[in-house]
């Protein structure tokens, strides 16, 4: 088998062990087959265990803000609008104004042609602006349009780009092929935080699901994100468990924390506590911050400003009381 | 960001507890001529109330209701008659379900979370699962009309009392036989719970009589000449003990004795679940479990790194009061319990195993322990042979599939092990090599009433649950069966 290099080569710096790994495709594909297997009844098993923890009073109050901060306010619709973004990003800074000490959500997540009205809007708030890219949410097409379509959105002046792999060349074997797209897109990126989109709905196994999170991880992700939004099944609690755990397991070889961020199906403040406890036991405390760890969600918001809101006041007031945007 | 749990205590009000329970003979529940005991919750090393015990009298007052109940009710009752009392007892324990876990809960010391999601709902199905067997004796492969043995004395244990309760007395009353049992000294309550279901559910007097007290009781009990059948689950030291008394008398003995697991990690295991399967198999219900997996055999090429990482996830356990919701560690069952495991351990620092706990803080009253591993165990020293029953670990290291074999069996014991690896065809050889009676592969501590379960060697004879369990309270003898 002739040694294909991968070029470009991410611009991290790696210990040696994962610098292997990367040489080139026969290395990378080792590397990734050579990962310890997830056993689906296991890990199952774990996170169906995790997911009975009993949040209560103080603690789920604090979830509750905590989650708040860590949503990345997300309308990827055909039809989105300017006037959709700018109520969205209105929420965003203020997600509930008769309750105004309600933390701000992490980040708005907008296409591309949106990018420069949510930063307009939110100028000097502290909440980012997400852009997805790289033919989002397919990842069908050639480099050339995922680059393009990655610098439209950061000279639009996106913090953050969510990219999305090519699952195709992914189930394929072409592994070299979604490492050097990574790594290109990263670069792309200059300065921005960039989401990796694994799509694991599509990837479908608890393995390819932890050698993807290592692929992008290796490629210098900032985030491993789950899902588009757009494919079922999305964000999954035991795929989170496999996620987290590998950037754990990053963490304890290389010393950098990256982050984690489930998109898609987590619809109530219950689920994603849910969530917070598996960041918190599986990853550890560390992780549990806005930077750290994001919830890609629409309708989540409105269900923790209702959930806040009948922790303070005793008892829920009803989704007409939260402002629908 | 630090997040604290707030604590989620599930309300002791719901056990409804009486300060007074008594012995359930013949229908009914009556003063026992035995000395009061009290029952202390482990949790808080608290009075939780008195239970009367029985004297020799209230023992043949107990057998010979099971005997009239055997021969003038229950054996001559059609099985689809007997099925629906059992359909009825295994409803009823899902509708006391809540009330059950926590009674589990205070008198055991088991977190609420296990008697919740486990030992309950697992009484239940055993029941289930039984009353659909009832009508159906002549489909086991055991002849025409197998016929049950006549009255049974059973002996039960402390750390599953309600789920002993129902391995013990579900498959006798589905075959016909009625039963004399009893409940260890310090987990009387919820069996006595179950006596109130089955008082409810109208079941003929004398088909199972609850007689409490301590060791001398369940003595008198298996030796009590009206009994036909003999099922023990306890210590392989009083098991010995049974076997020597009824030896020459004739009498079907069951024993289910102790254990000191394998689970065995090859270097191609799924890591983290495997850890997941390390956890559950030791410190599940505090590690006083007979098949609990307490000896941990790792590949030495992967010991180092996956015992850090075992090291890692016992640190997030989360042990203390039983009750709380978020407890993954409860209390030890008991004062006597707790010495006897601090005295294996002791002996284990004694002989040069190099032991670790768990940094977790422990509740001031109440008996508690820090789960805890001790690495380089040999073979020789008195932690890798014995049984502990408590939260406490054994490492050893292999280097092949034949030596962990070898490592495997060479224990006086042999009721469960685990084989941890990604290859079937290895799990299949070495599930075909270990002298155990339950493997599990690639999970553990996993139980179904349809599966049979029981050991090998000194963990004990007979099967309990699925056919073979059944079985085990039927006249099984060549001619019966050829008649």
């Amino acid at each position: 088998m002739t040694m294909r290099e991968i070029s470009p080569q991410p611009t991290q710096q790696l210990p040696v062990q994962l610098a292997d790994a990367t040489a080139d495709e026969s290395s990378l594909r080792r590397f990734l087959f050579g990962l310890p297997g997830v056993d689906p009844v296991g890990i199952e098993q774990r996170a169906a265990g995790l997911a009975t923890r009993s949040i209560k009073r103080d603690s789920k109050l604090a979830a509750i803000d905590m989650a708040i901060s860590m949503v990345d306010l997300t309308t990827l619709e055909g039809a989105d609008t300017p006037g959709k973004v700018r109520n969205l990003s209105r929420k965003a800074m203020m997600p509930d104004p008769d309750n105004p000490e309600t933390p701000q959500v992490a980040a708005i997540c907008v296409y591309p042609d949106m990018v420069p009205i949510a930063v307009s809007e939110l100028k000097g708030s502290g909440v980012k602006v997400a852009s997805v890219a790289s033919a989002f949410p397919s990842g069908r097409s050639t480099l050339e349009v995922k680059l393009s379509d990655t610098k439209i959105a950061v000279e639009g002046g996106a913090d953050e780009i969510d990219m999305v792999i090519d699952r195709g060349a992914f189930l394929a074997g072409r592994y070299g092929t979604v490492f050097s797209q990574i790594v290109a897109i990263r670069q792309a990126c200059v300065s921005a935080r960039l989401k990796v989109i694994l799509e694991t709905g599509e990837l479908a196994t608890y393995d390819n699901v932890r050698r993807a999170s290592w692929l992008a991880l290796l490629a210098g992700a900032d985030f491993i994100k789950t899902s588009t939004g757009k494919i079922s099944p999305a964000a999954t609690l035991p795929v989170v468990h496999v996620m987290l755990q590998a950037v754990k397991d990053w963490k304890a070889q290389t010393g950098q924390q990256r982050s984690v961020k489930p998109a898609g199906g987590i619809r109530t403040a219950k689920d994603a506590i849910r969530y917070l406890v598996a960041v918190n036991e599986v990853a550890g405390p560390e992780w549990l911050d806005p930077y750290y760890f994001r919830f890609g969600a629409s309708s989540l918001l409105n269900d923790l400003i209702m959930q806040r809101r009948a922790q303070l006041d005793g008892h829920y007031s009803g989704a007409d009381y939260v402002t629908v945007d | 960001m630090e997040w604290e749990y707030s604590p989620a205590p599930e309300s002791s009000a719901i056990a409804n507890l009486n300060d007074r329970y008594m012995p359930f003979i013949d229908g009914a529940f009556k003063e026992g001529d035995g000395e009061d005991r009290d029952t202390i919750n482990p949790g808080t090393a608290e009075r939780l109330c008195t239970v009367s015990t029985v004297n020799a009298a209230d023992i043949d007052r107990a057998v010979k209701a099971a005997r009239r109940a055997y021969q003038h009710v229950w054996s001559t009752m059609p099985g689809a008659e007997r099925g629906k009392y059992l359909f009825r007892i295994a409803r009823a324990i899902v509708e006391r379900s809540r009330e059950l876990a926590v009674v589990e809960t205070l008198d055991n010391g088991k977190p609420i979370r296990e008697t919740r999601d486990f030992d309950v709902p697992a009484t239940a199905q055993h029941f289930f699962y039984h009353a659909g067997w009832a009508d159906k004796l002549q489909h086991l492969g055991l002849g025409a009309a197998p016929q049950p043995l006549g009255v049974a004395g059973q002996v039960i244990p402390w750390n599953f009392p309600l789920l002993m309760a129902a391995w013990k007395i579900a498959p006798a009353l589905a075959a016909g036989n009625t039963v004399v049992i009893k409940p260890a000294e310090t987990t009387p309550l919820s069996i006595l719970v179950l006596a109130e279901i089955i008082a409810d559910a109208d079941l003929p007097p004398g088909v199972v009589n609850i007689i409490t007290g301590a060791g001398d009781v369940g003595s008198m009990l298996v030796n009590h000449a009206g009994i036909d059948k003999v099922a023990f689950t306890g210590s392989t030291a009083v098991g010995r003990r049974i076997q020597r008394e009824l030896a020459g008398t004739g009498r079907k003995i069951t024993l289910e004795l102790g254990g000191k697991g394998a689970n065995i990690i090859f270097e191609d295991a799924a890591q983290d679940q495997a850890v997941e399967g390390i956890i559950n198999g030791i410190f599940f219900n505090q590690g006083q479990v007979c098949c609990a997996g307490s000896r941990l055999l790792v590949q030495e090429s992967i010991a180092n790194e996956f015992i850090e990482r075992l090291k890692q996830r016992v640190e997030t356990l989360r042990v203390g009061d039983p009750m709380d919701k978020n407890t993954d560690v409860g209390a030890i069952n008991s004062q006597a319990q707790l010495g006897r495991i601090s005295a294996l351990m002791d002996a284990g620092i004694a002989e040069g195993a190099e032991l670790w706990s768990s940094s977790c803080s422990l509740p001031k009253n109440g008996y508690y322990l820090s789960p805890s591993i001790f690495t380089n165990a040999t073979p020789s020293m008195r932690i890798s042979r014995e049984e502990i029953f408590g939260p406490v670990l054994t490492t050893m290291t292999f280097r092949t599939p034949d030596e962990a074999v070898m490592k495997a069996n060479n224990s006086p014991y042999g009721l469960s092990a685990g084989v941890w690896t990604e290859k079937g065809s290895r799990a299949m050889g070495m599930a075909a090599a270990l002298r155990a009676g339950v493997i599990w592969n690639n999970t553990f501590n996993r139980f179904d009433p349809a599966a049979s379960f029981g050991g090998y060697k000194e963990s004990g004879f007979g099967r309990e649950g699925g056919p073979s369990g059944l079985a085990a309270y039927l006249d099984t003898d060549d001619e019966a069966v050829a008649g």
